[in-house]
């Protein structure tokens, strides 16, 4: 499977012979070339004549003041700063918050400080870099690089490519940060499939838009398998997934990478809704076994309708949905707490599912319930990671202004075997520095 | 892993496609971010364009949703045009980025940031948050000042000329024409608001300070206290108490604001409300800029002349 190299190769080979030389600039050596080039230029001095003329005539008629200077030249800087605060009926508040993100602990949690740099490296690249630091149930500080990306902005043929570290392009909302998230913690379901930190490793992706008259966009990330935010495959912590030892399993080939393709579309069904329809596959390896391969589907809706007077964004409703399934297939392994005694190896089913509702009332406010499941078929190794659960969560978001917000929320947890938990959290969020500019 | 493959064959197919040599096509595509800038883009543009708008004209320009179509609208662009000076900070970016269009790239004949070579009012010197949602660069609704317009149109012309050199001479004319308009237009709005000079006016927002420079008007407070903040009941009564005390008798605001708040200021105060919108086609008659800036004009002087 060397084909990837080739796409690769391709990419490069395209950016860098795509741009200096055009087949018009080529044209232009003609005589009939330099006749153009002639009138153009001469359009150009009356159009620039034009503009000097009118600049004349407004800088005389506007009184004298500071011209303007943009801050932070070259690069954007913003600071997200999240605080929880809240109590859980349960003292075991890390079994039912199972995100890295969410709150942690009865009491205030700290999940999430986020330190962002972007800005347009060259005519060819953006780049993208995410800080993460946190403060964990005993009080202490970790640090992540949570992402760290180049985005090409010149390829032709409606390609883009980006290369680092990145949330991957699976579903919704794996790839939004806490910040952006309608709750104040993140869909079982996603935890379930993609571990506590959401599915993110180093790679790159190829994106398509395609021709087509209605947005479609198609693309495949390929990246390293291994590590904790590969949650489903090459996890040091799999062990908690199918209960065995796990098995040392090194890149052999590209079919130890993990592939993640999406394809995403959208209709407007009139001037004011908004409908985007996704399906995600992930496929890669897991290290239960040497030959053990888990692969994850998703498909994801939204929807939104926004009144034409809106103001500052404001009324709204949206819906937003996604459905995954996860095939964990496992090698035949030791007991983790007994390695001599095997396990079978066996296909782990999981699925579940999540929809949530947001109505902006009024400007910056929002109202918000979400219903979510989480299901897993019996098997010889009965995972606390596994077990079924539905939980429930209204809440009342205020932002108020663009730069600040607080969340109310409530979740009730039901866990069979288990009693029903009733937690309430409250939110307090800040942003410093540049807009964050979000995708729809 | 069949998807693999097919998603192989289809990067492979599209790489392997020769390079682009599309011969100029008859119209270029120019979308602008708000209908203000698509109607005078129009004008100019004439038969050498198809003009597009993203924000609709009742919509608040600093905060329209990033829609999917929107991308592909300016994916397919020759030219952009937007109003810079931070209006469409919070949601063109992220749509540029999905577009991929390099023709759209600051810098390049294709992208016209409609501010440049306009002198801003309001440019902060501090930044700071506490003041409210300040642009960094000024206050970006500077087309209400119907001079401003004329700087937009030359930069219009000389974009427009470097994407379409074969239709040069018609930008430039149509130019011209519409500043030959604008500027018999121009005297006649003096004329009907001349006798309002100095006349105090209350806005929702901070968007007509352009427009009261340039027609002498004095705008005493604005019902959001400070820029988009919502209105609190403490301010709306220091907004009351001034305009009863400088006897203001409009209240200038737009269809997206809410006229609810800004007709129980007026109730309190005996002012009228103006239906002001900034954007063309919102109020009836006004398809194009200089309709709905005469529209403004004439609703203002009705209003401030106590005939509305």
């Amino acid at each position: 499977m060397k084909w990837y190299l080739g796409i690769a190769t391709a990419v490069v080979t395209f950016m860098l012979s795509g741009k200096p030389l055009s087949a018009q600039q080529r044209a232009d050596t003609t005589a009939g070339g330099q006749q153009r080039a002639l009138d153009s230029l001469a359009a150009v001095v009356r159009a620039t004549q034009a503009r000097l003329d009118s600049l004349e005539r407004a800088m005389a008629a506007a009184p004298a003041t500071p011209q303007a200077r943009a801050p932070g030249a070259y690069m954007n800087v913003s600071f997200v700063g999240l605080t929880d605060l809240g109590w859980s009926s349960t003292p075991d508040v890390g079994s039912l918050q199972v995100g890295d993100h969410d709150p942690k602990v009865r009491g205030f949690s700290i999940p999430n400080a986020e330190l962002v740099f972007d800005g347009a490296v060259d005519p060819y690249f953006k780049a993208f870099t995410a800080i993460v630091y946190k403060i964990d149930e005993n009080g202490e500080t970790g640090v992540e690089l949570e992402e760290m990306f180049l985005l090409s902005t010149a390829l032709p043929k409606n390609l883009q490519l980006k290369v680092g570290q990145f949330f991957t392009e699976f579903g919704r909302q794996n790839q939004q940060h806490p910040h952006a998230w309608a709750f104040a913690d993140q869909p079982l379901v996603l935890n379930r499939m993609f571990g506590p930190e959401g599915l993110r490793s180093q790679g790159a992706r190829v994106s398509w838009l395609l021709p087509t008259s209605w947005y479609t966009e198609a693309m495949v990330s390929v990246l390293n398998s291994a590590g904790g935010t590969a949650f489903s495959f090459r996890s040091d912590e799999s062990g908690e997934i199918h209960g065995g030892v796990t098995s040392e399993r090194s890149v052999a080939g590209a079919g130890d990478m993990l592939y993640v393709p999406r394809i995403v579309t959208s209709l407007e069904p009139t001037d004011n809704q908004v409908l985007l329809v996704g399906a995600s596959g992930a496929y890669g390896p897991n290290n239960s076994g040497p030959r053990a391969h888990t692969s994850i589907l998703g498909t994801d809706v939204y929807w939104k309708w926004k009144s034409p007077y809106a103001h500052q964004g404001f009324p709204f409703v949206s819906f937003q949905g996604e459905y995954l399934t996860r095939s964990y297939g496992t090698g035949a392994r030791g007991y983790l707490d007994n390695p001599i005694t095997n396990i079978a190896g066996e296909t782990l089913e999981d699925n579940g599912a999540y929809a949530q509702v947001l109505w902006g009332i009024q400007p910056r406010v929002v109202a918000g319930f979400r219903a979510e499941y989480v299901n897993a078929d019996e098997n010889a190794f009965v995972s606390p990671e596994r077990q079924d659960r539905t939980r429930w969560s209204p809440d009342l978001t205020w932002y108020p202004s663009e730069f600040s917000k607080l969340r109310l929320q409530y979740n009730y947890d039901r866990r069979p075997g288990l009693r029903d938990e009733h937690s309430v959290w409250v939110q307090f969020e800040f942003l410093l520095g540049a807009h964050a500019a979000h995708k729809f | 892993m069949k998807f693999l493959s097919l998603a192989q064959l289809a990067i492979v197919a599209t790489l392997s496609v020769p390079g682009p040599t599309t011969p100029p096509a008859a119209k270029f595509n120019v979308v602008a971010t708000t209908p203000d800038l698509a109607s005078i883009a129009a004008e100019i543009g004439g038969s050498a364009v198809n003009v597009k708008a993203l924000a609709k004209p009742t919509e608040d320009p600093h905060f329209v949703d990033p829609k999917p179509s929107h991308i592909v609208t300016l994916n397919r662009a020759d030219v952009l045009i937007d109003g810079g000076a931070e209006l469409e900070m919070g949601w063109l970016p992220s749509l540029l980025e999905s577009a991929r269009n390099a023709k759209l790239a600051t810098g390049s004949p294709g992208r016209i940031v409609a501010s440049q070579g306009i002198r801003l009012v309001e440019v902060p010197t501090s930044f700071d948050r506490s003041k409210g949602d300040v642009h960094s660069m000024g206050n970006p609704h500077f087309l209400m000042d119907p001079l401003n317009a004329k700087v937009l149109v030359a930069q219009l012309v000389e974009h427009f000329s470097r994407v379409d050199p074969s239709n040069a001479e018609m930008f430039a004319a149509n130019a011209a024409r519409f500043n030959a308009a604008l500027d018999a237009k121009f005297a006649e709005w003096k004329a009907i608001l001349a006798p309002y000079k100095g006349a105090k006016i209350v806005t929702y927002h901070k968007d007509f300070v352009y427009l009261a420079q340039r027609f002498d008007l004095d705008v005493v407070a604005t019902l959001e206290p400070k820029p988009g903040i919502a209105p609190s009941p403490a301010h709306l009564a220091q907004v009351i108490s001034t305009m009863k005390a400088s006897n203001v008798k409009v209240i200038l605001a737009q269809s997206f604001q809410s006229h609810r708040t800004a007709e129980t200021v007026a109730r309190q105060t005996g002012a009228s409300v103006l239906d002001a919108s900034q954007q063309p086609g919102v109020a009836k008659g006004t398809d194009s800029y200089v309709a709905l800036m005469d529209y403004l004009v004439r609703a203002l002087a009705a209003g401030l002349g106590g005939t509305k």
